[in-house]
């Protein structure tokens, strides 16, 4: 399944852009293995103190399940103050 | 009580929220553009917002708050975009009964703001730039 990705900060920066497509399998359909697959694709991520994943707005744990009607984004190390 | 602006941020405003009968302390925190980091001049400073997050993520902080202080209103507001230096980023103001429960809720708010609201900052120097905390 392909799923969207926003991004913002330095992410943006790595990707290239503020969204992106990545494509994981069906049976591997949780935020680890899509976080797996953001790094592979783009290795700068392995260099960040941090990376965090939202599903629908909220920090998601590795374990849970994301499908394409989710709105996900890269979370980088925030900064806000 | 809980914003984020592009424009810039009237500290009297936020304080004026959280005004109560019931408040004997107003604690207010004002972080504001400094003009170095270590030795390197900043000339601006970039803020972006994941906005719906950061709202939701400001609004939990605020709950919790109320959960372990006494407090009567919160309210924070972050600006986004441009800011020179010596400009308000962000302004928290919270009123409790009395004064140390507002400096510790207060404290909490800009700890906890800066570890979990979806905000970034980039820090423009004359010679270059960089994402704030992006790297270890």
């Amino acid at each position: 399944m392909r799923i969207q990705i926003l991004s913002f900060g330095i992410a943006k920066d790595i990707i290239g852009g503020s969204t992106t497509e990545i494509e994981i399998p069906d049976d591997q359909n949780t935020v680890g293995h899509l976080k797996s697959k953001i790094i592979d694709q783009y290795p700068r991520f392995e260099d960040l103190r941090s990376l965090k994943i939202a599903v629908n707005n909220e920090y998601a744990q590795d374990e849970q399940s994301i499908s394409a009607e989710d709105e996900i984004v890269i979370i980088p190390p925030v900064s806000g103050g | 009580m809980i914003k984020i602006v592009e424009q810039p941020i009237n500290t009297e405003e936020v304080i004026d929220l959280v005004k109560s009968d019931a408040a004997g302390a107003i604690d207010v925190f004002i972080g504001t553009v400094r003009n170095k980091t270590k030795d390197n001049r900043v000339t601006r400073l970039e803020f972006e917002a994941y906005d719906k997050m950061a709202i939701s993520e400001m609004e939990k902080i605020a709950e919790r708050a109320k959960s372990q202080w006494p407090v009567e209103k919160m309210a924070i507001y972050h600006r986004k975009g441009i800011l020179g230096i010596g400009e308000i980023a962000v302004v928290i103001a919270v009123s409790t009964p009395h004064r140390k429960a507002s400096f510790e809720a207060c404290q909490f708010a800009i700890d906890t703001l800066k570890e979990t609201v979806p905000i970034w900052k980039k820090e423009v120097f004359e010679n270059g730039e960089v994402w704030v905390a992006a790297h270890p």
